[in-house]
């Protein structure tokens, strides 16, 4: 099993901490991963592009991701801004962060899941912003089958303690339930 | 903590560590005694959990905050004299602004060891990498590594103070990753236990001299010329020397960790093949994957990745060069004027035996995947076949378009 992914996020909403999670928490599985962010001139706001490799065996190359299985949007509006099937050429899987399902052609499956509305329910608000990355990170580890909910738990433990920690595992518990096809 | 499990009876623990985090964690179980630095992207997160570490009391050193690169070398420099071990890191404009520095450590024989986060000099201002900083200081007398992934730039720390500090070398070290690609990668690595690098990795013995408050002693005076040079020839043998001992050192961290890199070079696929590949950094990863599929199609070809540039591993490459039809060396830095930096070298050892043909690519952090190494690599063969002029030194540049809006 090789598989790799790619997460399109807005600067602030976590994109990077995603794709680091997932990365762990295939590695709780008993496999190997590889989180890379694309960091250039972003600031806060900006498209950020993180990218996610997981594999049975121990992963060598180190360089971008263009052909993904899969690609979750952590903001619907980013699908406005760019022609995702120009960037990404190949048939893939989307999930999207959105509380309907989008009306798009031209992709293998389409997810979505209300991660916006979920973060602001556990109150995870950072700086004005909804903070949606460990519920978007947990609808990607079902929907693409990376790791179980008990192991984005440990990995979110990892980077986050106490209370925050349990707001993030929440959430992440309730988008794991609520991601739809 | 995670996974555990064990190499002959010692402890692991897998983590999924990003590149400079990995690099602190390596320089804690080294357990430096001062650390000095200046802030730079893409180094910057590594000083900074080494200083989160200083501050909570999980390291137990010594953290001197400065107003530059310069200064964050004169303390270390001051510090090594003094007996202490050490770290620092930097990357790109603040490797530069160390110049001077770098000279003062390595003249003066003192084990320092830096992480150098590859990135480009600008202008064009620019954050990624290539390796044209790190190669900026060669001819320095600093032993110079670059690893290809985070649990290698981890282990390459570690082993960088044993091979530093061993009397037969006594010569600072620098530890390349690259920027990004692997400063900035999560991926899980294996880490020993503290108590597994304490046997291994004792401390610091009082070499090559240590400075004392109260006892006359002087550093770096001046001399006569004939001393001067004399103290180059020293430094020249350490050199040497170095090769033997950084083979050493690679092997008996095996007895720790399980992991071997094979010394000066890893070799790869290399013992039957007709064309080799040389290469440095965290892309080797990349052009392996390359070699797999070119293998798969019938290509007989091998990657010797040079994993330390200084102290050159010359009897390797001329081992594995001349027995190869010929040689493709591709550079992430070029010496303008000439050719890729590496592939100089290289051609330089195998003038008469085998021809090189250099390859200039991935400057400014450009991209390069497997797919990309597949073309290069046939085109290498093809002309080779083909009887084209692969006489001394090509040196081609890959360019890629993008980016312009």
């Amino acid at each position: 099993m090789y598989r790799e992914y790619i997460i399109l996020s807005r600067g602030g909403q976590g994109g990077v901490t995603a794709s680091r999670i997932l990365a762990s928490a295939a590695t709780y599985e008993g496999r190997w991963a590889q989180a890379i962010p694309e960091f250039g001139a972003e600031r806060r706001g900006a498209i950020v592009r993180s990218y996610l490799r997981v594999s049975d065996g121990i992963i060598k190359r180190h360089s971008k991701i263009y052909r993904a299985d899969g690609l979750s949007i952590f903001s619907s509006k980013i699908l406005s801004l760019i022609d995702i099937k120009r960037e990404i050429p190949n048939d893939l899987t989307l999930i999207v962060n959105s509380p309907y399902k989008p009306d798009l052609e031209g992709f293998k499956e389409i997810y979505y899941v209300d991660a916006t509305s979920i973060a602001l329910k556990h109150d995870l608000v950072l700086a004005g912003w909804p903070i949606v990355n460990t519920a978007m990170a947990s609808a990607m580890a079902k929907v693409f089958n990376i790791a179980s909910i008990d192991n984005i738990v440990k990995a979110i433990e990892e980077y986050f303690s106490g209370e925050i920690a349990i707001k993030n595992i929440s959430a992440a518990m309730e988008a794991w339930d609520m991601v739809a096809r | 903590m995670r996974l555990r499990w064990s190499w002959r009876g010692s402890d692991m623990d897998r983590r999924v560590l990003i590149g400079n985090i990995a690099i602190s964690e390596a320089v804690k179980l080294a357990r430096v005694d001062v650390i000095s630095a200046y802030p730079i992207t893409p180094q910057t997160i590594i000083v900074e959990k080494l200083a989160e570490m200083v501050d909570s009391g999980e390291l137990n050193a010594k953290y001197i905050r400065v107003d530059s690169e310069h200064s964050a070398l004169a303390a270390v420099y001051g510090a090594s004299s003094g007996g202490s071990r050490v770290f620092t890191a930097t990357s790109s404009h603040g490797l530069l602004y160390m110049y001077e520095m770098l000279w003062w450590v390595s003249n003066s024989r003192l084990p320092v060891v830096m992480a150098v986060v590859t990135r480009s000099i600008g202008p064009p201002w620019n954050i990624h990498t290539d390796h044209q900083d790190a190669l900026t200081v060669r001819d320095s007398g600093w032993i110079i590594g670059f690893a290809e992934n985070v649990e290698e730039a981890f282990d390459m720390t570690l082993q960088a103070y044993k091979i530093s500090e061993d009397k037969r070398v006594l010569l600072p070290s620098i530890v390349a990753l690259d920027g990004f690609i692997l400063s900035h990668t999560a991926e899980p690595i294996d880490i020993p236990s503290q108590e597994d690098i304490d046997r291994w990795l004792p401390p610091r013995e009082p070499l090559p001299f240590v400075m004392k408050p109260g006892e006359g002693f002087a550093v770096g005076n001046l001399g006569p010329d004939e001393v001067t040079m004399e103290l180059r020839w020293y430094i020249w043998r350490a050199m040497e020397r170095a090769k033997r001992v950084i083979n050493e050192v690679d092997y008996e961290y095996k007895d720790i960790t399980g992991r071997s890199y094979g010394g000066l070079t890893e070799r790869y696929r290399v013992e039957d093949a007709d064309y080799i590949v040389m290469g440095m950094g965290s892309w080797c990863g990349d052009i392996k994957e390359a070699i797999d599929m070119l293998r798969d199609e019938g290509y007989r070809v091998g990657l010797l990745r040079i994993r330390y540039i200084r102290p050159l591993p010359i009897q390797d490459i001329i081992k594995y060069g001349s027995r190869s039809k010929a040689v493709l060396v591709i550079d992430r830095a070029v010496s303008m004027g000439y050719g890729g930096v590496l592939a100089g070298e290289v051609a330089s050892i195998l003038r008469g035996r085998t021809p090189v043909k250099g390859v200039v690519a991935g400057l400014g952090g450009v991209d390069m995947r497997s797919e990309d190494f597949i073309d290069i690599i046939k085109r290498f063969i093809e002309e080779y076949e083909l009887d084209l002029d692969i006489n001394w030194l090509n040196t081609y540049w890959i360019m890629k378009d993008g980016g312009r809006g």
